[in-house]
């Protein structure tokens, strides 16, 4: 489990995480929604390390981070895996090098190993074709299942994902969205996804964290969001006439 | 205040740089890549530039020299001289930091604005030692590059003083071999080698800490190629009064 408690953070004037406390729970896929500008990345930052929070605490699995050593940061970090907003995919190496990085830097296991290891993930994110190709020659929904199979394949505890779906149309979004739910559910993975696509929200939000100009306004799962008359909740996501509908007939279906 | 902040970000760096080594078989092919694209790809253009420059010298020298008292060794003499301790130490060093160290920035530079060292940081690896000391260890190779620019830099000047009728060929080698001082050769490859780890660390440190898009990858090619040049010509002179005066 990840522990996130009372968690500060400012870059000079700016506050902009304003005593954030949540957990994320294994095997369940947990979405960080909000607007632009509300401290999502930097709250998905702070998760990740990159960032250290003025005052709070994480725990990963009852280890408070702030009070790891430097060596014992970097192992833990080692466990997670993360999917960039833009896929991040080294594009000097080829989708097989891409994958098979975290092998090559954390494992002792031998070539024909890791060979065997990157072909299983490939195939898990349906790309068995993919490994000569170069990122630059990949789309952009093959260049985010190959972040995916890269941040899975050294097995981590937990996985982390900046807007997954971004720049990509809603059938593959769909597809990502879906890959991520089967493999946190499948490996038991904590997998925490920043978003602001509503479509994600409906789909895999088992867990929802809505942040609004730094504050935590909201939390709860897909199915209690439809439920809720937090005005800072409904503003946001039922900000489009589709979802409004939607709203609506899922009330009408369950009264 | 910036620059002080700047000078120690840089030497934090440098200190950072060499602290959590990455796995030897993954570091193994860094550096050897980084030969390839450093070293090896940077000796096209320094034989172009030596060689042609070296006759430059040679020309320029032969031309103003008019008194007939003036041996006519004193071109290869004046060219052996100018080429091993300035041209080829400093001058390629310059054309270096443009061609390497524009490189270096916007390698490492695109890779901070698409977030692949964030990757590689969010992965626990020692992104400036993955990422800079290979281009350090393949800079130390970088006296190479220099013995050849030597060379043909002074091949150079022997082909535009025997071709152009400046001298005879008898005469550039005399020249060449009058009053030869070995210190010179060392004192020239002290200087490459500080040049060297100027050349990987200062581009890298512009590429490294950016921040921005596109846009700012190429400002930030554009100023370490600056500082890079500034610090090569201040250090030549500090290097040169240490050693020569």
């Amino acid at each position: 489990m990840i522990e996130v408690n009372n968690i500060e953070k400012s870059f000079g004037d700016a506050h902009i995480l304003k005593g954030i406390s949540t957990s994320f729970e294994k095997g369940k896929t947990s979405l960080v929604i909000g607007q632009s500008g509300s401290g999502k990345t930097v709250f998905l930052k702070c998760l990740l390390g990159l960032f250290t929070p003025e005052s709070g605490t994480i725990s990963y699995s009852g280890k408070i981070y702030s009070e790891l050593s430097d060596d014992e940061k970097r192992n833990l970090r080692a466990e997670m895996g993360m999917v960039f907003q833009g896929s991040a995919l080294f594009d000097s190496m080829t989708i097989a090098e891409n994958v098979m990085f975290p092998l090559r830097m954390f494992t002792k296991q031998s070539k024909s190993e890791m060979e065997d290891r990157v072909n299983f993930v490939l195939n898990r994110v349906n790309l068995p074709d993919a490994h000569n190709k170069m990122p630059s020659e990949a789309s952009g929904g093959m260049q985010k299942r190959v972040a995916i199979a890269r941040a899975i394949v050294n097995n981590p505890k937990y996985l982390f994902c900046d807007e997954p779906n971004s720049g990509l149309d809603p059938k593959t979004a769909i597809v990502i969205d879906n890959l991520i739910q089967e493999i946190t559910d499948e490996y038991g993975i904590i997998t925490v996804i920043n978003s602001h696509d509503m479509n994600s929200v409906m789909e895999i939000g088992e867990k929802i964290v809505f942040l609004k100009d730094g504050y935590k306004a909201w939390e709860g799962s897909k199915e209690t969001i439809f439920k809720t008359d937090n005005e800072a909740v409904t503003n946001f996501v039922y900000s489009s006439e589709l979802f409004k509908k939607v709203r609506r007939m899922y009330i009408e279906e369950n009264e | 205040m910036q620059y002080l902040h700047n000078i120690g970000t840089y030497f934090l760096m440098i200190a950072e740089m060499f602290r959590k080594p990455t796995k030897w078989s993954v570091m193994r092919t860094l550096i050897l890549k980084d030969i390839d694209d450093l070293i090896i790809g940077s000796l096209g253009i320094v034989a172009f530039i030596s060689f042609f420059v070296g006759g430059v010298v040679t020309i320029q020298t032969a031309l103003n020299i008019d008194n007939p008292l003036i041996p006519k060794y004193l071109v290869g003499f004046a060219t052996r001289q100018s080429v091993i301790l300035e041209f080829a130490p400093t001058f390629i060093s310059i054309i270096m930091a443009g061609k390497v160290g524009s490189f270096i920035t916007s390698s490492i530079g695109t890779m901070r604005v698409t977030e692949q060292i964030d990757a590689l940081e969010v992965m626990g690896i020692n992104a400036l030692n993955y990422l800079v000391f290979p281009k350090f260890i393949a800079l130390m190779l970088y006296p190479f590059v220099i013995s050849i620019a030597m060379f043909l830099g002074i091949i150079g000047g022997m082909a535009a003083c025997v071709y152009g009728g400046f001298s005879t060929l008898e005469d550039y080698i005399t020249g060449i071999q009058y009053e030869f001082i070995p210190f010179h050769i060392t004192y020239a490859f002290i200087k490459t080698i500080v040049f060297a780890f100027v050349l990987a660390t200062i581009p890298s440190f512009y590429g490294y800490y950016m921040k921005g898009g596109a846009l700012e990858v190429g400002k930030a090619s554009t100023t370490s190629f600056v500082w890079t040049s500034v610090m090569i010509i201040l250090l030549n002179y500090i290097l040169t009064s240490m050693l020569l005066s």
